[in-house]
């Protein structure tokens, strides 16, 4: 298995893997995009701006979904002491920053035509902003330490601190009383979004998925050269 | 089969995570109050005494009791146990309507009236097309 972690090896697979995911990702945005924007319907309440769902909500699972990837990747890194985690990790963090900030300022857009405000004080938005806080602190950080090993402990930190908001943030709208409306896509129990609504959710879903891992191949390949040239053979 | 210090570092990082998660659940439970964006009726019927103080209320539009009249809009909000009536001038978002939900911002004259300064629309998380929608009050 650690022959895997050398980095060598795993360069020459994740320096060819960009221009795939570019293709994939490409191919499935224009396919969630002309979903989302043309054929799926409008909804029988908010007409055409329920589009903005078809980004706010892929946004915000993707931004969720990433923090949590982080955290499980530096506590398990600290644990058993494994550097390349670490490397992961810090290169997914921009990624979540990104949808994080999309979520953020799409529900505002979302927000005054619906609500009537672009902003609330409510929990499940400022829950979500606390997420896009700890995303910038968890980035700043590893541009402040250096030094890995102190980079590691600090971003690590910052990781499980910030993992208490994000059961936080889901069950927020079912916790408390808020504006925001509670979670129409249910693992449990039924759904409340049509099917034809569901449909382009998940493509926009996946999209965002793959330029997420361009992103973070990217990074990662930075991170990856920069080992190189400091004449390590390991991580 | 794993090290000393590895079982150590994961019960470390079990303790911290489980002694933040009792905290901030402390936390947010001393707050509540605050964390709740807006009140019922049924909680403001409730009230030791009225403040004069913003606050918001919420439920649903009461059907059938929405009049507008030359500059004032009243209606009731209900949480199909209590009401209040709200009186108010100014704009509706779009999506205020009769049985939908709505969240009121203003001061309370007394428990049955309050003075909004601001309506906002709350919606629900039905998604559907117009004739689903359609269909289904047909039913």
């Amino acid at each position: 298995m650690f022959e895997y972690f050398k980095p060598n090896k795993i360069f020459s697979i994740t320096s060819k893997a960009p221009k795939y995911v570019l293709f994939l990702f490409i191919v499935t945005l224009t396919v969630g995009l002309s979903e989302a924007l043309i054929f799926s319907p409008e909804d029988y309440k908010q007409s055409h701006s329920v589009r903005i769902m078809y980004v706010h909500v892929p946004a915000a699972w993707i931004s969720l979904g990433i923090f949590s990837t982080l955290t499980f990747l530096s506590i398990t890194g600290y644990i058993f002491k494994i550097i390349n985690f670490f490397l992961i990790a810090k290169s997914l963090a921009p990624s979540g920053l990104v949808f994080n900030i999309v979520a953020l300022v799409t529900g505002s857009i979302w927000g005054k035509p619906t609500w009537g405000t672009w902003w609330a004080w409510d929990a499940r938005i400022t829950s979500m902003l606390i997420l896009a806080l700890f995303y910038i602190m968890y980035i700043v950080a590893w541009r402040i330490y250096e030094k890995n090993n102190k980079a590691f402990q600090i971003t690590s930190i910052i990781t499980i601190l910030g993992i208490v908001n994000v059961p936080i943030i889901k069950y927020s709208v079912d916790w408390w009383n808020t504006l925001h409306q509670p979670a129409s896509i249910n693992i449990l129990s039924k759904s409340t979004i049509h099917v034809s609504m569901l449909f382009p959710l998940l493509i926009m879903t996946a999209a965002f998925a793959l330029f997420s891992l361009l992103i973070f191949l990217m990074k990662y390949n930075t991170e990856l050269i920069k080992i190189k040239n400091k004449g390590l053979d390991r991580l | 089969m794993y090290g000393r210090k590895v079982k150590l570092r994961f019960f470390f990082v079990l303790l911290s995570l489980l002694t933040l998660i009792l905290s901030v659940f402390l936390i947010i439970k001393s707050l509540e109050e605050n964390v709740v964006y807006f009140q019922s009726p049924s909680e403001i019927k409730v009230l030791a005494e009225i403040e004069n103080k913003k606050i918001r209320v919420g439920g649903m539009v009461k059907d059938n009791s929405i009049s507008i009249q030359a500059k004032e809009i009243n209606f009731i909000i209900t949480d199909y146990k209590n009401e209040i009536n709200v009186i108010y001038s100014g704009v509706l978002p779009n999506l205020f309507s009769e049985g939908k939900g709505v969240v009121a911002e203003g001061y309370l004259k007394d428990k049955n009236f309050f003075l909004a300064s601001k309506i906002l629309a709350k919606h629900d998380e039905n998604y559907m097309p117009p004739e689903v929608k359609a269909a289904l009050e047909e039913k």
